[in-house]
């Protein structure tokens, strides 16, 4: 399709439309990248650590569970874990109640809350947040045994 | 068969509820709105049809 | 080529040669939903963590996906509705709104349904769940903007310009899990990576993505047709087949 084979009422209205868009897209870019942090659904550990939480607001901040972590206290819900970005950054999340079924070490969380002075996090809502990797039960033991990862090439 | 037993099927791991009610709105949603654009041009067709036989007559 | 569009672009030709479509997509849906579904509901294997409920993916990814390619696709027909003021491809916009309004609500609650029991909520405000949310809001918009004044060129037009602005909101939902921290995943499946998950899992998947891509196009034909036949009725065509 060559531009100057189009009718000139169609080639202007095309270039009307594509103007407009273009224009509204670039608008759309830099009104997201104002509101990033907004966008954003929780804070992350290098985040908490570095002060950027509001303190006492209900916020939501996640991370990954540190392996060896999770302390729970005999006949009640309590519990309390680190959570990490497993890159050095990491913060203590304390909940009282039931957790969701995917809750483990290893695995990904964002827990609803407060941050408290001491930099404890008390949650009262925590979801599972799960990677885009599925297999079936046997690979993931065969994967426990070897530690490799098939899905790599 | 990934299930043994049929009741294992049903049970779904003790996720039924979801993923029935998942397949069941799929079912739903795709053969309904099927079911509801061929009623719709067959019963315009009809409308026509009865219109234009009372112009006639 | 332009021939070629020419002669589909008479609502007339469409009509009659696109008949003989129904009968092969119906079947070609019918059979594909079929297996996928035995497929994806009893022979697939379980998630190692997320158990049975892994299921709903064949239903939700397919719903997701098509939710954004049907938008897509009444963008596109509603650009050359704009630029060549084909009343084919305004009767396309039309008729696609309602179809992918429905798909997005399916892609929303099987999303819903399967975040429960996994994230532990039904619903969050992250942003790809909220610019699907989004996608929905635009269907409903093109169809609001549509049916406002009847079949009056300014509704028609102004649903079609609704339609081609929204498309900025196509790469905000496909990059959304990437530019921002989300709830929802990553895409396991894309078209350059290998997908994220084995032959047992994508098999499935693939072919229920292939499914509803049948039906879709089987139910947006069916009323396509039926919009055409409606808007020419006047003409020498429809009177003569409506004799029949």
């Amino acid at each position: 399709m060559k531009l100057g084979a189009m009718k000139p009422q169609r080639r202007n209205r095309l270039l009307l439309i594509l103007g407009l868009v273009g224009g509204l897209g670039l608008a759309l870019t830099f009104v997201l990248k104002a509101l990033n942090s907004n966008i954003n659904l929780f804070y992350t550990p290098v985040q908490v650590i570095a002060g950027e939480v509001p303190m006492g607001a209900r916020v939501r901040a996640g991370g990954m569970v540190e392996a060896g972590s999770i302390r729970r206290s005999d006949g009640s819900l309590e519990v309390a874990f680190i959570v990490s970005d497993l890159a050095g950054a990491a913060f203590e999340i304390r909940y009282t109640g039931i957790l969701p079924d995917l809750f483990r070490e290893g695995q990904g969380v964002v827990a609803t809350g407060t941050l408290s002075q001491d930099g404890v996090f008390f949650a009262e809502e925590i979801l599972a947040k799960h990677d885009e990797k599925y297999m079936p039960p046997e690979v993931a033991m065969a994967l426990d045994a070897t530690r490799q990862d098939p899905l790599q090439p | 068969m990934s299930f043994e037993t049929i009741t294992a099927f049903l049970a779904m791991g003790g996720y039924a509820t979801y993923v029935f009610a998942s397949y069941g709105l799929t079912a739903l949603t795709l053969g309904g709105l099927l079911l509801a654009e061929s009623r719709r041009h067959r019963a315009w067709l009809q409308r026509q049809g009865s219109r234009r036989r009372s112009e006639e007559a | 080529m332009w021939r070629w569009f020419h002669q589909w672009g008479s609502p007339k030709f469409f009509y009659h040669r696109s008949g003989v479509l129904i009968p092969v997509l119906a079947l070609a849906s019918g059979l594909i939903l079929g297996a996928g579904v035995f497929w994806g509901l009893l022979i697939a294997p379980a998630d190692y963590q997320q158990g049975e409920s892994v299921r709903i993916m064949y239903v939700h990814v397919p719903a997701a996906i098509l939710a954004q390619s049907s938008y897509a696709m009444m963008a596109v027909m509603a650009l050359i509705s704009l630029i060549w003021r084909l009343k084919i491809a305004d009767a396309a916009v039309q008729t696609v709104a309602p179809i992918g309004a429905c798909i997005t609500l399916l892609a929303l609650a099987t999303g819903s349904l399967w975040g429960k029991p996994m994230w532990g909520t039904y619903w969050v405000w992250d942003a790809r769940l909220t610019s699907t949310l989004i996608l929905f809001f635009l269907f409903a918009g093109v169809l609001a903007l549509r049916n406002a004044a009847g079949q009056s060129q300014t509704a028609g037009r102004a649903a079609s310009v609704l339609a081609v602005i929204g498309l900025l909101n196509l790469p905000i939902i496909k990059y959304s899990v990437d530019w921002w921290f989300t709830l929802h995943q990553p895409a396991s499946f894309t078209l350059t990576d290998r997908p994220a998950m084995p032959f047992s899992m994508w098999g499935p998947l693939l072919m229920m993505v292939v499914g509803f891509y049948a039906w879709f196009f089987l139910a947006w034909l069916i009323r396509l047709r039926h919009e055409l036949v409606k808007r020419e009725r006047r003409s020498d065509w429809v009177q003569q087949m409506m004799k029949q």
